[in-house]
């Protein structure tokens, strides 16, 4: 069995199954049992550093946190802090490391976690890089579906919404195809198609997937959906947008033919790809998966910090 | 010296090396890395096209009075991953080897992602690449994971 204390957490790749079902049966007991583990991480600092805009990651680390009873400090917006005088990155951590026991860090450069665990000598959880990855988002991804369905392997999978430039979608992909699903639909405009190097991924791992300009006639099939949102500014042209909105919106009357226990996940949040006519359905499993990040988050904060 | 070789129209040197197998047409390149001008007081042959058993066409780069350091010949592998580097003393060839890409490519190249950590100015970092595949050559950035193809390598490299 791996072990994660004193691990960086930079790519869902980087982590092996076992270890990805041990943060999920962790973070299961933590629901279950929440209030004994509050003092587990009494004394322990964790710094957030969050140079793009966040409302469930950061929060949720937070309480994920004080939950388990150590407390939390956040680095101040640019125009509060010492980054405005000019101070680079490597320096603003060398400061946080000093100051904490584990750094959550976002960033829209790429590979900004990575450089940073370098620098750090304490573990750092890579809370969003760019385009790239959120492997924290896609654990609370797999452990929302292994409730569902109580296991994690051979389910027939659809990812709906911007594949190339959305880091949730793509870390979910990289997520889900570790453990054999049976088929992957990469529903998506044209340009907005899952990345060579996701392509590769599922290719080297033998995964059946078709890549889809809609979802008509696919939706009965799946076992989960994930939606994600399309931005309109990825599209140069606004009509172009406005054309292909409507294929991508899920409504409870598209519903109808789906799978009993199906589900639809959404890392959120979302404009109006899901429909407010789903949220009552059983099929959402939305806000199950957003409050899913707590305990989550408390089982990785615990495992890389204690054991 | 092969029998090919001895077919070639360039006659042998005494001392210096000979970068043989170069990939078809990559001999200016190599120069290039190198910093040759042909102004330099030595001998320099090139010898570019001519066929191969093993390559089908190659190119070939005989210097005089020349010898390459490691970070050359890692260049060379970047460049032409086939190449072979004979040492030459005294009209014979005293010591052959394959170039070989390393592993780990450091500072040599940029990564092609401009929102990548490796290109933001007052960081200390270096562009580091992985090899994905070696044929055709592909590198990988150890920070965001963008792909570097070849042409782009030698592109990089040469400033051509």
């Amino acid at each position: 069995m791996g072990s994660l204390k004193n691990r960086d957490i930079i790519s869902i790749r980087e982590l092996k199954n076992d270890e990805i079902l041990d943060v999920i049966n962790v973070a299961k007991d933590i629901k279950k049992n929440m209030k004994s583990y509050r003092d587990i991480l009494k004394g322990y600092i964790l710094a957030t550093a969050f140079f793009e805009p966040s409302t469930r990651t950061k929060l949720s680390f937070q309480s994920a946190m004080k939950r388990l009873g150590g407390s939390v400090i956040d680095l101040p917006p640019e125009e509060a802090s010492s980054r405005a005088k000019g101070e680079n990155l490597a320096d603003t951590i060398r400061m946080l490391e000093c100051y904490s026991d584990i750094i959550v860090i976002r960033h829209k450069i790429e590979g900004t976690a990575k450089f940073v665990s370098e620098i750090a000598n304490i573990p750092i959880i890579n809370g969003g890089d760019g385009t790239k990855e959120h492997p924290t988002q896609a654990l609370i991804d797999l452990f929302t579906i292994y409730e569902a369905y109580g296991r994690l392997d051979g389910l027939t999978v659809g990812v709906l919404g911007d594949l190339k430039y959305g880091r949730a979608a793509r870390s979910f992909i990289f997520g889900i195809s570790k453990f054999s699903p049976e088929k992957i639909y990469l529903i998506s405009p044209e340009q907005l198609r899952a990345r060579k190097d996701v392509l590769e991924f599922l290719n080297k791992k033998k995964i059946f997937f078709r890549e889809k300009n809609d979802y008509s006639g696919i939706l009965k099939n799946l076992d989960v959906l994930y939606v994600t949102r399309i931005q309109r500014e990825r599209f140069p042209d606004p009509m172009e947008y406005e054309r292909v909105r409507g294929s991508y919106r899920i409504t409870k009357d598209i519903l109808k033919d789906v799978k009993d226990n199906f589900i639809i996940l959404h890392p959120l949040p979302r404009v109006d790809e899901i429909d407010f006519s789903v949220d009552g359905t059983k099929f959402a499993k939305y806000f199950v998966q957003a409050a899913n990040g707590v305990p989550i988050r408390m089982a990785l904060l615990k495992m890389i910090l204690v054991e | 010296m092969s029998e090919e070789e001895k077919r070639l129209i360039v006659t042998k040197i005494k001392d210096g090396t000979v970068i043989d197998h170069i990939d078809a047409g990559r001999a200016l390149y190599v120069l290039k890395i190198l910093g040759i001008t042909g102004e330099e007081d030595f001998t320099i042959a090139v010898v570019m096209n001519v066929e191969s058993k093993r390559m089908g066409r190659k190119d070939i780069v005989k210097l005089e009075k020349m010898e390459l350091r490691k970070e050359q010949v890692d260049e060379i592998a970047l460049i032409a991953p086939n190449a072979t580097i004979n040492i030459i003393r005294n009209y014979r060839v005293v010591k052959k080897y394959k170039v070989d890409v390393p592993k780990v490519i450091e500072g040599l190249i940029n990564c092609i992602n401009p929102n990548c950590i490796t290109n933001q100015k007052r960081e200390p970092v270096r562009s580091t690449f992985l090899v994905k595949s070696l044929r055709p050559l592909i590198l990988i950035c150890k920070y965001c994971g963008e792909e570097i193809h070849h042409e782009d390598i030698i592109r990089q490299l040469t400033g051509v």
